[in-house]
């Protein structure tokens, strides 16, 4: 019993860690998206390992722990990939070192090709 | 031992919601600042967990489900007045 309590002790610190991290990412990247990469990744781990790592070290609360876990994980991914949409949208522009932009290139492609389509 | 490093743990993660709380202060644009709240409301969903722990009571762990429900929401809203979609 004292060994699971250790070992969910462990897993929520690695998962404050993982938090931290990511925080840290925020506070640090260079434009927006990746701004968003750093804080959806990492905090998305840390709060599934801090959950767990809680369920571990309370047992009775390990499933409770567990649902909140499955939903974050559901809408966590939802929330940033919406968000990052709207700042594409919106123009936001890319850190300058930043290599490919694979959906404005998309979208050009579209609007080059619409007129011909409508032709059709 | 395994009650101080959940101590640790939660000051780890209150050092988080800091350091995620300069981004949101200086955040050049809206956008900025909707990515570092979204951060901080995860972080402090994982923090109502600790408190949860840490009072004993199990009506917390309700909370923090409530509080991610309400931060998601409230997320996908922010971006949908940023798409100009609302």
């Amino acid at each position: 019993m004292e060994t699971v309590k250790l070992a969910g002790a462990i897993v929520a610190l690695i998962g404050s860690i993982f938090l931290f991290l990511g925080a840290l990412g925020i506070l640090r990247m260079p434009d927006l998206y990746n701004r968003m990469q750093a804080g959806t990744k990492a905090t998305t781990l840390g709060s599934i390992l801090t959950m767990l790592g809680i369920g571990l070290f309370h047992l009775p609360w390990f499933w409770q722990a567990f649902i909140l876990v499955a939903f974050l994980v559901t809408t966590n991914p939802l929330s940033s990939h919406a968000l990052a949409r709207a700042a594409h949208f919106k123009g936001i522009p890319l850190t300058p070192k930043s290599i490919e932009d694979k959906l404005s290139e998309d979208q050009t492609e579209k609007e080059d090709t619409m007129p011909e389509a409508e032709i059709l | 031992m395994a009650e101080t490093i959940m101590h640790v743990a939660m000051i780890i993660a209150m050092l988080a919601v800091l350091v995620a709380g300069i981004r949101f202060v200086l955040g050049p644009s809206a956008a900025d600042r909707t990515v570092a709240l979204d951060a901080l409301t995860i972080i402090s969903t994982s923090l109502i967990v600790f408190i949860a722990l840490y009072t004993g009571r199990t009506i917390y762990l309700d909370v923090a489900m409530v509080y991610a429900i309400l931060s998601f929401v409230g997320v996908i809203a922010v971006a949908r007045y940023l798409e100009g979609g609302l």
